[in-house]
């Protein structure tokens, strides 16, 4: 990971048409390559938050820096080379007659030649499994499947940041292992990954950063290990870490390490406390 | 007697062009609850959790056309010949996406809507909203507009309508996937609490295994338009093969279980966190006392 940011906001307020900032001087500085999982509670600022990274919104006062532009003046389109945003729901943003076209408006309009546009969208609808369903209207889809199709038609335009807001919802279990690994690999290649999402063992298995949003303001932002075991502040933004972590404290006083995080390390350590009395 | 009776179920929606096939959706369904109980309907996207429950109060195939046969019985009434509007009092759906079903001006209103259309009492209704609003957490939003709300808001907005309507029936579909930890909490909470103290029979799709374990009587995963399994979540959890086949979640403690007993031989079949502790702490705790 380069040490260079690749977004940064400065003192970031925003207000919708109501009386509470939805933001209130959020102060961020993102690395390049990074994988960020950005949660809290609902309301809290979540998204409000990575809509000002594609332009979506302005900041009310303050500044966002994509690279080393400022969104200000940078409309969505232009954002959008660099910057790929998927909805928490798909129907803001699938309108397209057939799940062929939905994919492939974006390269289109990134300025490609047909061919090129043809070969970005064989290539998104094989990665996603959406090649049976190519010619089918995306609107009629399960919902499932209308949220692989609105992240493949963002995967189609190859930008450098992906955000996804709650990528797992209305998927199945197998559906959202599968995408994991398909965002793992983005990563892999140096995409940076943006995560908004409320399934803990989730953030706790792939992210590698974890930004807490409470009230329209970062509470803690870290490693995702470290801020996993920030219970004081965890607690304040009501967040619970993963079930496995959970059991670990409440078993802390026979020898568990409170920061295990995963079932392999928990085992681990069960065989050692168990071997240690015989 | 049985509050849903579901005998050999098959359903196929229309084609979606004229002259193609239809689409077969319910392939031989049979389930029977009692009043009072909690089903949690697991299983992968496409294999018919929603038409199954849209079936319970009549939108399939009243709204939806198709072809069914088999019987369907909700609260001694086939939803298939009782108007949608009558069952509607009876039977309560929450849907997926709760933008489908928010459209009021106020929170407030929304919540009041359907106790309005049952022709109940001012004063009543009155409570019933701010009842129901408690019970999702919302008291305070009652006047905002639910256009203003973020996704989680919005779904806890159409829980609260539902509940408002006071179902014997409630038919949830993914209700709390875009709440936040806590709230999914609540809601589990605050359904499971309706299911003993007013004996509501919940139907609940949800892939979240660790709430599934915690407040179903029973999980049914369906699988290619059949119910693939019915039983205690301690049951499904635990069969491998059926995990192999349908792919479903697991609550972390009983991923836990099964490793530990591949490596150290043990025998434990948790699903709940209190359950795993105390199991954990009982042999750990013998152990390190024996001689």
């Amino acid at each position: 990971m380069s040490d260079s940011p690749c977004l940064r906001t400065r003192d970031l307020w925003y207000e919708y048409d109501t009386a509470i900032p939805a933001l209130n001087g959020v102060d961020l500085s993102i690395p390049d390559n990074a994988y960020l999982a950005i949660v809290g509670q609902n309301g809290s600022g979540k998204t409000t938050l990575v809509k000002h990274f594609n332009g979506l919104l302005k900041p009310t006062r303050g500044e966002v820096w994509i690279y080393d532009r400022s969104t200000e003046s940078a409309t969505v389109g232009e954002l959008a080379h660099q910057v790929g945003y998927v909805f928490q729901n798909p129907d803001h943003q699938i309108f397209c007659a057939t799940t062929r076209e939905e994919i492939g408006f974006g390269p289109r309009n990134l300025g490609l030649t047909p061919e090129a546009v043809r070969a970005r969208v064989d290539d998104a609808l094989e990665t996603f499994a959406l090649t049976p369903y190519a010619d089918t209207p995306p609107a009629v889809l399960g919902y499932g499947l209308r949220r692989k199709v609105s992240i493949a038609a963002v995967y189609a335009m190859r930008p450098k940041i992906f955000i996804l807001d709650e990528p797992s919802i209305g998927l199945d279990w197998r559906s959202a292992q599968e995408l994991m690994v398909l965002v793992d690999n983005l990563h892999a290649q140096g995409h940076t990954i943006i995560l908004v999402s409320h399934d803990m063992r989730l953030v706790a298995e792939y992210t590698r950063q974890m930004l807490v949003m409470h009230e329209g303001e970062v509470l803690t932002y870290g490693p995702t290990e470290a801020v996993l075991c920030r219970t004081e502040q965890l607690e304040q933004a009501q967040i619970a870490p993963p079930q496995i972590n959970r059991l670990a404290r409440r078993l802390s006083d026979l020898g568990f390490d409170g920061r295990t995080l995963s079932v392999e390390a928990f085992c681990a350590a069960f065989g050692e406390l168990w071997e240690e009395k015989t | 007697m049985s509050i849903i009776s579901i005998d050999d179920l098959h359903y196929a929606y229309d084609p979606p062009l004229p002259g193609g096939e239809p689409i077969r959706v319910l392939c031989g369904i049979d389930l029977c609850m009692e009043r009072g109980e909690f089903l949690s309907l697991m299983g992968p996207t496409g294999v018919g959790k929603t038409t199954l429950c849209m079936a319970l109060n009549g939108l399939v195939p009243q709204a939806t056309g198709g072809r069914i046969r088999g019987s369907v019985e909700v609260l001694g009434c086939d939803p298939r010949r009782t108007p949608v509007e009558a069952l509607a009092a009876r039977v309560g759906i929450v849907y997926q996406d709760p933008e489908s079903q928010l459209f009021c001006t106020t929170v407030q209103d929304e919540v009041a809507f359907g106790p309005e259309n049952l022709g109940i009492a001012a004063q009543e209704i009155e409570e019933r909203v701010e009842w129901a609003l408690n019970v999702v957490n919302m008291t305070s939003y009652g006047d905002r507009s639910p256009n203003q709300l973020s996704g989680g808001e919005k779904q806890r907005v159409a829980l609260a309508a539902s509940l408002a309507m006071m179902p014997e029936v409630l038919i949830l579909d993914e209700p709390a996937a875009s709440l936040d930890p806590l709230g999914r909490f609540q809601v589990f909470e605050a359904i499971g609490a309706l299911c003993r103290q007013r004996r509501m029979t919940i139907v609940m799709v949800s892939h979240d295994a660790e709430h599934v374990a915690q407040f179903s009587d029973r999980v049914a995963v369906m699988w290619e338009g059949r119910l693939a399994r019915v039983d205690a979540p301690s049951e499904i959890f635990f069969d491998r093969s059926l995990r192999e086949q349908v792919g479903f979640a697991i609550p972390q403690v009983s991923a836990l279980a099964m490793a530990l007993n591949d490596r150290y031989g043990s025998t434990y079949r948790f699903t709940r966190l209190d359950e795993a502790e105390e199991a954990l702490r009982r042999d750990l705790v013998k152990q390190q006392s024996s001689p």
